[in-house]
C-alpha cells in the first residue's frame, strides 16, 4: 500500500521532470547547463523506482512465503487429525502434492497478482487526479476508458468462461491420454498395438489444437480489448492535446506532461491481466486446502477421562467409508475385557480394519456404539484414549516424532512418548529384535532399508506394545513373518493380555485364532463368506474341532 | 559431471526440444514478425505522439499535423491487433510443435518398452513427464518469441535514432543491448544459483511432508503430531529463507531494468541537448529521442521474464532428452531391438519353446538374475514355476517374451527370440501380468485391444468367459462405459478380469502368466486363477505363481536364479523344500476359511 502510493508519486514526478526538460530545451532554448540538474534528478527517480521495485519484490515474496507456510501447516495438521480415513490415508500422494507444489502455485497470487492489484488501483487514480488538475478533456477521456477495461475483461471473461473451462478439461484430457498411453505401453506392446498409437497421438493432438484455437480466438479477445482500449485512449489523448496545442488552447508543457503520464495509467492494469490466470490456479489450490481445513473431524471427542482397566464394548457397530456407501459390514457386537484376546476374522475388504479405525476414533460408526467402561467413545478425551492404545496398522510405517531422515531404533519405538530405555528394550526383546542386534542407538535409513519386511513388522509391533498400553489393536501382526517369528509375536500378544491389556487382533492365520479367547467374524452385510474351491492338487487336512 | 559439461548438456537438450516445438518454422517466423510489428507499434505510438505535440507547439498549420495524427491512431490500433494475431499464430505453431514432441517422446519410450520404461514411468515421474511435455509450450511462447521481438525492436529503434542523431542512437543501442543480452544473463544466473539452494530445501520439505502424510495415523495415535509438524516447520523455514534470498536477487534484476531505463532516457537527453543548442538537430526531435527509450524499455520488460521461463524449461528439456537418449541406446545395442518395421498384426501358432542354459542380467545389476536355466515347453503343455520372490521367475518370463537380452539360446518355434524381437514373440505368446494396463476408454475398446478386428459378439463372449459380463451389464452405459484413468472406476479384481478377457480375445496358443493376481487379496486371487485355468485350457502355458495351481503337467522350483527342483506335485512334496512349505501355508489358509464358514456374522464366539 505504502509502496503503491510512493510508486504513484514517483511516476508522476518523473513525467513532470521529463516533459519539463523537453519543453525547456525545445521551446525555451535552455542549454545542457540549465537542464542538467533536472536530468540528474530524473535519473535519481529511476534509481529510486528500481530500489522500490526491489524491496517490493522481496516484501511480496516474504509475505507470500508466510501465507504459504501458514496454509500448509493448517491443512497438514488438520489432515493428520482426520486420520487414515481423511485425505492423508485415502490419497497420500495427492495430499503431498497439494501441500508442496500446490501451495507454491500461490506465489503467483500473493507475490505477483495481489501487489499488482494494489498498484492497479492506486496508480491510475493518482494519474487521473493529476491529469484532472491540468486538462479537463484529457481527464475525461482517461476517466471514461479506464473503467471500461475491467468491465470489458469481466464481460468477455464471463462469455468465454464456460468454453474455456471445457477447454482446460480437454487439455488435461489430452495430457492424460498421452500419459495413459505411455503407462500402458507394455500392454500395447504385448498385443502389438504400440507403434500404431503414435499416429493416434498425432491425430488427437491435431484435433485438440483446432478446438483449442477456436476457443483461444475468443479468449485472447479480452486482452485485445485491453490493449486496444489502452493504446487508443493514449492516442486519443495525444491527438486531442496536439491539435488543441496547435490552436493555442493548451500550454505546451501541460500537453507533453499529459502525454508522458497517460500510458502510466494503463500499464498496471495490463500487468494485472497478465498475472490473473496464474493467480487463479493458485487460488484453486488454496480452495482445496481450505476444504480440508474445514472438514469436520469424524469423531470430535469429549472431555471425559478414560476409565482404568475398562472393557471395550462394541454394540451393533456398522462402519462405512464415507465415499463408499455400499462398503458396510454387517452389525458387529462384542465385549473385549481386560486380560483377554479377541480375534477378528473375515474376508478381506469385509471391514476388519475399518472397525479398528472406528475404535481409534478415526471413523465414526454409521450405526451402533463403542463404549469404554460405560462412557461412549465420542465423549472420551480422544488424545488420552489414543495414548492408551498400542496400535499396529496394516503395512505399518516406521517413523520417529521429528521426521529424522535416519532415526534411531529407540526413536522409532518411542515416537515422542518419552519411554524409558528399559521399556523399549523389553518390547524389542519380546518381538525377538534385540537378539538380532537391534541396539537402541542403531540408526535406520529413512526408507526402512536395512531391515527385512519381517523385521519392520516386528519393530512396529514393539512400538505398539512398548510402554504397556491398556489396549492393543493389532492388524494382522503376523503378516510376512516366518514360523519362528510368528511364535514369538504370538507369545508377546499373550503376555500383553496376561498383564491385563484389552487385546483386539485382526487374524488371518489360524495360529492367532488358536490363542484367542473369543472370535468375531466381520463380514459384509447379508453375505455368506464366499469360499473359493481349493486347488485339487492340494489335499486338505480335516477340520479342527471347535 | 562438471559445470561446463552440465551446461553443454542442457544446451543440447534445449536445442533438441526447440527443434521439436518449432517444427512449424514458417508459422514461428510469422508470429515473430507479427510480434515485432506489435512491439514496434507500441514504441512508434509514443514517438509519433511526442513529435506531434512538439511540432504542434511550434504552431504550424493544423494540416501539417494530420498525417502524424493518423499515424498515432494507426499505431494504437496496430499494437493491439498485431499482438492478437501474434498470439493466435504463435499458439497454433506451439501446439503443432507440442504434438511433434509428444510423438517423439512416445516413440522413444516405445522403443525402450518395457525394459527401460520403468525408469521413466514410476508414479511421480510419470506425472512429471506429463508436466515436462506441457512446459515445452513455454519455450516458443514465453522464451523465444518475446526475446526475439525485443531484440529486433531494440535494434530497429536504435537504428532509427542513429539516423536522427548518431551519438544518441549509439547511446541507446548500448543500453538496449545490455537490456536484451546482459540483463537476462544476470537474471538467469540468479535463478540458476538460487535453484541450487532451493531445490534441496524443497526436496527436504517434500520428503518430510510425504513421511508425515504416510505416517499420519501412527503419529496421531502416538500423540506425536505436534513434534512432527514442528520438525516440518523447521524445514519449511529453511525453504522460505532460500526463496526469500532468490526474491531479493530477482528484485535486484527488476532494479537493474529500471536503472537501465533511467540511464537510457537521461543518457540520450544528455547527448542530444547540446546538439540541439548547437543547431545540429531540430528541437522538435528531442521529444522523439527522449520518449522512444521510455517506450522501448517497457517492451523490454518481457526479457527477464523470458530468462526465468528459460530456466524452467531447461529442467524439462534435460529430463525429456534423457528419454530420447535411452531410446537411442536401443540402436546402440544395449537393449533388444524390435523387428524393424515389424508387422504388428497376425497370430502365429505355438509349436515349441526351448530355453537352453540361459543366463540373463537386468541392466545395471551386478549379479545374473538367471543362471543356466533350461526349460522345454511343447504345444498344450502347462508348467508351473514357483519360488520365493527374487528367485528369477519374472526374469525368465521377460527373457521368453524377448524383453531382456540373454546368453544361451531361447528358441520359439525353432527361431532365436533375440533375433526376431519381442513384437514377433507377442504374435505367438500372450502375456498376462499384474501390470496389465486398463486404458481410460470404454470397456469395449479395452478388450478389443486383444484383437482389433473382433466382432462385438466375440468381445461379449470374452467378457463372459472372464466372468466380467455381469459387471459390465450392471454399468450405466454397459460395454460403452468409460472405466476412468488407470481403471479408477474398477476394483483390482475387475481390472484383472478385464485383462483376462483381453487375453482370451487375443487367442494365443501359448501363454506366459506372470503372477497375474499377485496384488489381489486371497479370495479374489484364487477365484481369478481358476477362471484363467479353466478358460485357457488347451493352450501351452508357463504359469508363474506364488500359489499352488491345479492341473499342471510339471512344477519347477527356482531359487537364486537357478532351477533347484523339477517334477510332479508328489515328487516336490517328497523333497520338502520351499514348494512343500507353500503347500502347507495354503492349507492353513484353507483352514482359516473353514473357521470363518462356521462362524455367525458379527457376534463373538467364545472358545
Amino acid at each position: 500500500m505504502v509502496i503503491g502510493v510512493i510508486t504513484a508519486g514517483l511516476v508522476i514526478w518523473q513525467a513532470r521532470l521529463l516533459s519539463g526538460v523537453i519543453v525547456d530545451v525545445t521551446s525555451e532554448g535552455a542549454t545542457w547547463a540549465n537542464v542538467s540538474g533536472a536530468v540528474g534528478i530524473l535519473l535519481g527517480i529511476f534509481v529510486l523506482r528500481g530500489l522500490l521495485a526491489w524491496s517490493a519484490e522481496a516484501a511480496a515474496v516474504r509475505s507470500s512465503a508466510r501465507a504459504k507456510r501458514e496454509l500448509r501447516e493448517a491443512a497438514l495438521d488438520h489432515a493428520l487429525a482426520l486420520g487414515p480415513q481423511g485425505p492423508a490415508g485415502r490419497d497420500p500422494a495427492d495430499l503431498s502434492a497439494l501441500v508442496t507444489r500446490g501451495v507454491d502455485a500461490l506465489d503467483s497470487y500473493f507475490a505477483r497478482y495481489l501487489p499488482q492489484l494494489v498498484l492497479a488501483v492506486i496508480v491510475p487514480i493518482a494519474v487521473l487526479a493529476t491529469v484532472l488538475g491540468q486538462d479537463l478533456l484529457s481527464a475525461f477521456i482517461i476517466a471514461v476508458t479506464l473503467p471500461l477495461i475491467p468491465i470489458f475483461m469481466i464481460l468477455i471473461g464471463l462469455y468465454t468462461k464456460r468454453r474455456v473451462d471445457r477447454q482446460w478439461r480437454t487439455l488435461s484430457l489430452l495430457s492424460g491420454h498421452f500419459l495413459d498411453l505411455v503407462s500402458g505401453l507394455p500392454t500395447l506392446k504385448i498385443f502389438g498395438r504400440a507403434k500404431t498409437q503414435a499416429e493416434a497421438i498425432d491425430a488427437i493432438g491435431d484435433r485438440y489444437r483446432s478446438t483449442t484455437m477456436s476457443v483461444l480466438k475468443i479468449t485472447f479477445l479480452s486482452s485485445l480489448a485491453l490493449e486496444l482500449l489502452a493504446s487508443l485512449s493514449v492516442a486519443l489523448v495525444a491527438v486531442s492535446v496536439g491539435l488543441r496545442l496547435a490552436e493555442d488552447q493548451i500550454v505546451y508543457s501541460v500537453a507533453l506532461f499529459i502525454l508522458v503520464l497517460a500510458p502510466e495509467a494503463y500499464l498496471p492494469l495490463r500487468l494485472v491481466g497478465q498475472h490473473f490466470h496464474a493467480a487463479a490456479e493458485g487460488l484453486g489450490a488454496a480452495d482445496r486446502m481450505l476444504t480440508i481445513i474445514e472438514t469436520p473431524l469424524p469423531v470430535a471427542g469429549g472431555t471425559r477421562a478414560l476409565p482404568q482397566a475398562a472393557p471395550i464394548t462394541v454394540e451393533g457397530v456398522v462402519v462405512r467409508y464415507p465415499d463408499r456407501p455400499e462398503s458396510g459390514s454387517a452389525p458387529v457386537t462384542f465385549t473385549a475385557r481386560p486380560g483377554t484376546v479377541t480375534a477378528l476374522v473375515g474376508p478381506s475388504g469385509g471391514g476388519k480394519s475399518s472397525l479398528l479405525s472406528a475404535l481409534l476414533g478415526y471413523l465414526a460408526p454409521s450405526d451402533g456404539h463403542v463404549t469404554v467402561g460405560d462412557i461412549d467413545l465420542s465423549e472420551l478425551d480422544l488424545d488420552q484414549w489414543r495414548n492408551s492404545i498400542g496400535w499396529l496398522p496394516q503395512h505399518p510405517p516406521i517413523v520417529d516424532a521429528h521426521l529424522d531422515p535416519e532415526p534411531t531404533i529407540y526413536a522409532c519405538v518411542d515416537v515422542g512418548r518419552g519411554l524409558a530405555e528399559d521399556d523399549v528394550r523389553a518390547a524389542l526383546t519380546a518381538v525377538g529384535l534385540l537378539e538380532e542386534g537391534a541396539a537402541l542407538d542403531r540408526r535406520l535409513a529413512a526408507d526402512g532399508s536395512g531391515l527385512s519386511i519381517g523385521q519392520r513388522q516386528r519393530l512396529a509391533l514393539a512400538r505398539a506394545i512398548a510402554g504397556r498400553p491398556q489396549v492393543l489393536l493389532l492388524d494382522e501382526p503376523t503378516a510376512s513373518l516366518d514360523g519362528d517369528s510368528e511364535a514369538r509375536v504370538i507369545e508377546a500378544v499373550q503376555a500383553a493380555a496376561r498383564r491385563g491389556a484389552v487385546v483386539i487382533v485382526v487374524a488371518h492365520r489360524p495360529a492367532l485364532v488358536d490363542v484367542s479367547d473369543q472370535v468375531v467374524l466381520v463380514a459384509p452385510a447379508a453375505s455368506q463368506v464366499a469360499v473359493p474351491q481349493p486347488a485339487a492338487a492340494v489335499s486338505l487336512p480335516g477340520q479342527r474341532g471347535w | 559431471m562438471n559445470v561446463s559439461e552440465t551446461t553443454t548438456h542442457s544446451a543440447s537438450a534445449m536445442r533438441a526440444l526447440w527443434n521439436d516445438v518449432s517444427s512449424e518454422r514458417r508459422e514461428i517466423y510469422l508470429a515473430a514478425f507479427l510480434g515485432f510489428l506489435a512491439s514496434a507499434s507500441a514504441v512508434a505510438l509514443l514517438g509519433t505522439s511526442g513529435w506531434l505535440i512538439a511540432r504542434a507547439a511550434e504552431m504550424p498549420p493544423v494540416l501539417t499535423l494530420t498525417v502524424a495524427a493518423v499515424m498515432v491512431r494507426t499505431f494504437a490500433l496496430g499494437r493491439g491487433l498485431m499482438r492478437y494475431l501474434e498470439r493466435l499464430v504463435g499458439h497454433d505453431a506451439a501446439f503443432r510443435g507440442l504434438t511433434t514432441l509428444r510423438v517423439r517422446v512416445y516413440r522413444s519410450l516405445e522403443s525402450i518398452t518395457p525394459l527401460g520404461l520403468s525408469r521413466f514411468t514410476r508414479g511421480d515421474l510419470l506425472a512429471r513427464l506429463g508436466a515436462d511435455v506441457d512446459t515445452a509450450l513455454d519455450l516458443p511462447l514465453r522464451v523465444v518469441l518475446p526475446w526475439v521481438q525485443a531484440g529486433i525492436v531494440a535494434l530497429a529503434t536504435s537504428a532509427f535514432v542513429v539516423w536522427l542523431l548518431p551519438q544518441a542512437g549509439i547511446t541507446l543501442a548500448i543500453l538496449a543491448g545490455a537490456a536484451v543480452l546482459v540483463w537476462p544473463w544476470i537474471v538467469g544466473r540468479i535463478v540458476r544459483r538460487a535453484e541450487g539452494a532451493i531445490a534441496p530445501a524443497r526436496g527436504a520439505l517434500i520428503e518430510s511432508v510425504i513421511a508425515i502424510v504416510d505416517a499420519a495415523a501412527v503419529l496421531t495415535a502416538y500423540g506425536a503430531r505436534r513434534p512432527a509438524t514442528r520438525a516440518l516447520a523447521v524445514r519449511d523455514a529453511q525453504l522460505t529463507r532460500a526463496e526469500t534470498r532468490e526474491a531479493g536477487a530477482l528484485g535486484v534484476g527488476a532494479a537493474v531494468g529500471m536503472i537501465l531505463q533511467g540511464l537510457a532516457v537521461t543518457g540520450v537527453i544528455a547527448v542530444t541537448v547540446p546538439r540541439v543548442a548547437a543547431g545540429e538537430i531540430a528541437p522538435v526531435w528531442l521529444a522523439v529521442i527522449a520518449l522512444l527509450p521510455l517506450a522501448l524499455f517497457d517492451v523490454l520488460t518481457t526479457v527477464p521474464t523470458a530468462a526465468i521461463a528459460r530456466e524452467r524449461v531447461r529442467g524439462s528439456a534435460v529430463r525429456l532428452e534423457a528419454i530420447t537418449e535411452a531410446g537411442e541406446q536401443v540402436t546402440a545395442g544395449q537393449l533388444l531391438p524390435d523387428e524393424a518395421g515389424g508387422a504388428e498384426d497376425g497370430i502365429e501358432p505355438f509349436d515349441s519353446l526351448q530355453v537352453n542354459s540361459v543366463r540373463a542380467r537386468w541392466p545395471g545389476a551386478v549379479d545374473d538374475a538367471l543362471i543356466d536355466v533350461d526349460l522345454r515347453l511343447a504345444a498344450g503343455e502347462r508348467v508351473l514355476i514357483m519360488g520365493p520372490s527374487g528367485s528369477g521367475k519374472s526374469t525368465l518370463a521377460a527373457v521368453i517374451m524377448g524383453f531382456l537380452p540373454y546368453q544361451g539360446s531361447v528358441l520359439l518355434n525353432g527361431r532365436e527370440v533375440s533375433a526376431v524381437g519381442s513384437d514377433h514373440v507377442a504374435r505367438t505368446i500372450g502375456l498376462l501380468s499384474q501390470h496389465a494396463h486398463v486404458f481410460d476408454t470404454s470397456v469395449e475398446e479395452n478388450v478389443r485391444l486383444g484383437r482389433v478386428d473382433a466382432s462385438l459378439d466375440e468381445i461379449w463372449s470374452a467378457l463372459e468367459r472372464a466372468q466380467l459380463a455381469e459387471w459390465v451389464r450392471s454399468l450405466p452405459e454397459g460395454i460403452e462405459s468409460r472405466v476412468g484413468a488407470f481403471g479408477a472406476r474398477m476394483s483390482g479384481g475387475e481390472r484383472q478380469r478385464l485383462a483376462v478377457a483381453r487375453l482370451l480375445l487375443a487367442q494365443r496358443s501359448a501363454l506366459v502368466l506372470d503372477e497375474p493376481t499377485e496384488h489381489l487379496d486371497r479370495e479374489t486371487s484364487l477365484d481369478i486363477e481358476q477362471t484363467i485355468a479353466r478358460e485357457t485350457h488347451g493352450a501351452a502355458a508357463v504359469i508363474i505363481s506364488h500359489q499352488v495351481v491345479e492341473g499342471v503337467d510339471r512344477i519347477i522350483e527356482m531359487r537364486a536364479g537357478r532351477i533347484v527342483a523339477e517334477g510332479s506335485h508328489e515328487e516336490l512334496m517328497a523333497l520338502d523344500g520351499w514348494y512343500a512349505q507353500q503347500v502347507r501355508r495354503q492349507r492353513e489358509g484353507q483352514r482359516m476359511l473353514d473357521v470363518m464358514q462356521q462362524l455367525p456374522v458379527g457376534v463373538a464366539v467364545a472358545r
